[in-house]
């Protein structure tokens, strides 16, 4: 497999503008002729299935949720970045280009980075045009904020539910075609594979989660937009229904896997509370905005906070990173609040938190103010924890929260299979080891909005393709492999449940493929991952039948897929021999505990090609160059 | 603690559902209540009974998915709450909790919990929007908006769709989930051009769905887990008696089309 990430050529800046030029357009009154199928409705997928029916394309959508609203993006907290600089703080294209870069710690690709920079600004313009009610001035003009990885406020809002409302304004965008007739709308509709004919993507096979019925659904591209695989960890921030069942799927079908071990683990998260807990739930990150976080000087502290003095307290992001502070990167934050816990400090619970205290705000700024800015976030707090955080502070550890890992594609969002776009989080393309805050909202906007109407017209104009329909063979054939491998599933009749096999995977992950990663226990993972899968296979009990709405055989079916899935995101993380991002190999770190890039060895984006079952995958490489910026060391001190 | 639980089962669209008996033991009271129903799913799929269905989704209170009626009430006794955030320190240990699908005429429950609310994506279709196409946004400071009204029309865009307005409502009416999108597009410039189709249409919908009429209870407010406030369906009342008086016929060509 060759990896041509097709880049334009020419100057950084005039990359995208060229390239728009030199792409072939599909004729408007040709635009009908072309079906597309857009899986996910999240704000990439949403995005795209809208604009694409608003140019013209037959669109078919499918989410597994009962609406398209439901999609996880709705529950992204903190915002949005763009270089509008309306602050006057200095902000640009280029310094928006570059924190992206430096802040995924130079493993990203230059162009696309610059790319979904110069986006950045239309996706605003486009929000505010739907109604989304971003927070403003009093003037009436838009209000910014800061957030982590960057010196300047880039970042729009709408309270603490950005995502929700750009979601819904795109939500809303699609609706609009459902009812102009241009996308067709299938909720309650999981896709559970991808179909090749000539080597091209040509449809998929959905389970209609109601009645169970298998369809196979031909298009003349296919569209992924599925989100990210955090679940493979059993808790984390994501919703309960995100998988990797369609990337996985179209891996095995031969789209090769870019970078699985970039996860990104978020610093503030509410802890867990028990063996029941079910998910992890994200305070935002703005938060840190006016929040510090501390822990106390001394081990085995067990006061009180507010009975702690000033002189007992460590802020240890002011005083470790005192340029960025209480602002420094995700997985910065994240490793500092482990190696505060492991060394005994952590408070709450097992030891397993640290605090983000609004003393000082609340000081400074008065109660109403830091209510303004943060209230429903603190609700949340206090309806989960029970703890007013007004009067006390919150306590949070790092949950894993985001995957920059996805499947690759080059400049255009294609996979390595011709006619599988992918998008926004589900692929890998534009936060390399480390995603920014308010950094996912605008990739997926980009993606769905800005990029793929251009690149998936040039593909359509240029690509020949026969005329098939669901009668084909491999749709045939897919269509039976789906529907045997639901049988097999419901057909062990074990003693174990679908969620006890994913809690077992996620403690593996969390225990060895999480913050600090060594080969030693990554070795470990790759024996345990197979026998804990071979069990499920032999073991696992999905009551009920494939004929009806079953949410065990859902829920069996993407775990057995995240039973695979996880032994190669062990198995990149091992190969990967460096600390970048968040990637941390304990073997490669600084005397001062700062993780150690090798970029003469591993400057390069990992894809890993699917040879066949139980066979180690193929490594492919995609050396990355950069032209317009020094690789240096990440510093935020 | 523990609990009792009646749960409404029902095995399709088509069956004729029952209130089952489970007892519930061991649980803690930092347990979210949708955590409660994994741990009773986890113990019925290791009888080999079939557990119980119910739509969840993010279970941190935004995406809507959830929603249950717990002894009668939409999303439980906590006020401004949906399912999923509420735990069961609100219970007291030993209690008996009835738990049952949202009811109403537009919502057909597809299985146990899970009800069908696609009816709602449709009210949105009818003109819940901002007829922008992608790529043809002025710049976003071209048109400020006082910060008074932005905020305003947030209040409104927080709805989650979760239909507890229309579980709680005697009538079974979807005005304040109608009303909340509205409102929010009412309130801002961009929203104007198509102010007066969109209050028509949207209403249109809801009738045609089969959603009841609003006779001013204020239960929908009650439950509604984003505390929506039955304001926004005065407001409603105001655009749509507008549209239909001022601009019949021409409202009325616009939304034939």
């Amino acid at each position: 497999m060759e990896l041509n990430a097709r880049i334009p050529s020419g100057p950084l800046a005039e990359k995208w503008d060229r390239h728009r030029f030199e792409m072939k357009l599909v004729n408007p009154a040709n635009k009908r002729k072309y079906s597309v199928i857009v899986v996910g409705t999240g704000l990439a997928g949403g995005s795209a299935a809208a604009s694409l029916g608003e140019l013209g394309y037959q669109v078919s959508c499918f989410c597994f949720q009962d609406s398209p609203r439901r999609a996880h993006s709705i529950a992204a907290q903190g915002g949005i970045n763009a270089a509008k600089n309306y602050q006057n703080d200095g902000d640009s294209i280029w310094r928006l280009f570059y924190d992206t870069i430096k802040g995924g710690d130079f493993r990203a690709r230059e162009a696309n980075v610059y790319r979904l920079a110069q986006i950045s600004v239309s996706i605003i313009d486009q929000c505010v045009a739907q109604g989304v009610p971003f927070a403003r001035e009093y003037g009436g003009l838009l209000a910014n904020r800061s957030f982590g990885g960057a010196q300047v406020s880039r970042t729009f809002y709408a309270r603490g539910q950005t995502g929700q409302q750009l979601l819904l304004g795109c939500y809303q965008a699609l609706e609009r075609q459902v009812a102009a007739g241009t996308v067709r709308m299938y909720p309650r509709t999981e896709m559970l594979d991808l179909v090749l004919i000539d080597g091209a993507a040509r449809g998929i096979v959905t389970r209609d989660l109601v009645t169970g019925k298998v369809e196979s659904q031909v298009a003349d591209a296919v569209i992924l937009a599925t989100g990210g695989y955090g679940n493979v960890f059993y808790l984390s921030t994501n919703a309960r229904g995100s998988n990797v069942t369609a990337t996985y799927r179209a891996y095995k079908r031969g789209a090769a896997f870019g970078n699985p071990c970039y996860t990104q683990i978020h610093p503030t998260c509410i802890p867990v509370s028990g063996d029941y807990q079910s998910k992890l739930t994200l305070m935002s990150e703005s938060l840190r905005n006016d929040g510090r976080v501390w822990v106390p000087r001394a081990g085995g502290d067990g006061r009180p906070p507010q009975q702690i003095p000033e002189a007992e307290r460590d802020y240890y992001l002011e005083r470790k990173y005192p340029s960025f502070g209480n602002l420094c990167p995700r997985d910065i934050a994240s490793r500092a609040a482990k190696e505060v816990c492991d060394e005994g400090r952590g408070v709450g619970p097992g030891g397993l938190g640290v605090y983000l205290d609004f003393g000082d705000a609340i000081g400074r700024i008065g109660e109403a103010k830091v209510a303004e800015r943060y209230g429903n976030l603190f609700q949340m707090y206090q309806r989960i924890t029970d703890e007013n955080p007004y009067q006390t502070p919150m306590r949070i550890f790092p949950a894993v929260h985001y995957t920059m890992g996805g499947l690759w594609v080059d400049y255009n969002l294609m996979s390595t299979i011709p006619g599988l776009h992918v998008l926004g989080e589900a692929n890998f393309s534009d936060h390399g080891a480390n995603r920014l805050g308010a950094s996912a909202l605008m990739q997926g906007l980009a993606d769905g909005y800005f990029i793929i109407p251009y690149t998936l017209g040039d593909y359509l104009a240029t690509a020949k393709l026969p005329r098939v329909d669901a009668t084909h063979p491999a749709f045939r054939a897919a269509e039976a492999e789906v529907g045997e491998r639901a049988r097999k599933l419901l057909g062990i009749r074990g003693q174990r449940t679908v969620d006890s096999f994913h809690r077992e995977l996620g403690r593996l992950l969390w225990e060895h493929c999480g913050m600090a990663r060594t080969a030693a226990g990554l070795k470990a993972n790759l024996d345990r991952i197979p026998a804990l899968r071979q069990e499920f296979w032999e073991n696992v009990n999905v009551p009920g039948s494939g004929e009806e709405l079953n949410q065990s055989l859902e829920r069996a079916g993407r775990v057995a897929d995240f039973l695979e899935f996880a032994e190669l995101l062990c198995r990149d993380a091992l190969h990967r021999e460096e600390s970048c991002g968040g990637h941390f190999r304990v073997e490669h770190q600084t005397p001062d505990g700062e993780a150690l890039r090798d970029d003469q060895h591993f400057c390069y984006v990992a894809a890993w090609e699917y040879q066949g079952p139980d066979r180690v995958p193929a490594l492919r490489r995609e050396p990355l160059e950069f032209e317009n910026v020094h690789l240096s060391t990440r510093s935020y001190k | 603690m523990n609990l009792t639980l009646y749960v409404w089962r029902q095995a399709s669209a088509a069956s004729a559902g029952r209130l089952s008996r489970y007892e519930a033991a061991d649980l803690s009271p930092d347990m979210s209540f949708l955590e409660l129903l994994d741990v009773v799913n986890e113990r019925l799929t290791r009888q080999g009974e079939a557990p119980i269905a119910f739509d969840h989704d993010c279970r941190e209170g935004i995406c809507g998915s959830c929603g249950l009626m717990i002894n009668g009430v939409a999303h439980g006794p906590l006020k401004a709450t949906a399912t999923c955030q509420l735990h069961l320190r609100s219970f007291r240990d030993g209690a008996t909790i009835y738990i049952e699908p949202w009811r109403a005429r537009a919502f057909p429950v597809l299985r146990d919990l899970v009800v069908d609310r696609t009816a709602f994506d449709r009210i949105i279709a009818a003109g819940g929007f901002v007829g922008v196409s992608t790529g043809s946004a002025p710049d976003a400071n071209s048109l400020p908006v006082p910060k008074t009204d932005a905020d305003l029309a947030m209040d409104a865009a927080q709805c989650i769709g979760c239909g507890a307005c229309v579980a709680a409502c005697p009538n079974a009416s979807a005005m304040l989930f109608t009303a909340a999108k509205v409102g929010h597009l009412a309130l801002l410039p961009q929203g104007q051009p198509e102010r007066m189709r969109r209050a028509l249409g949207m209403v249109q919908q809801m009738d045609a769905e089969g959603f009841g009429g609003c006779t001013w209870h204020g239960e929908c407010m009650e439950a509604c887990p984003k505390e929506i406030s039955i304001d926004w369906i005065a407001r409603l009342y105001r655009d749509y008696i507008r549209a239909s008086a001022t601009r019949p016929e021409r409202v009325a060509v616009e939304v034939a089309l």
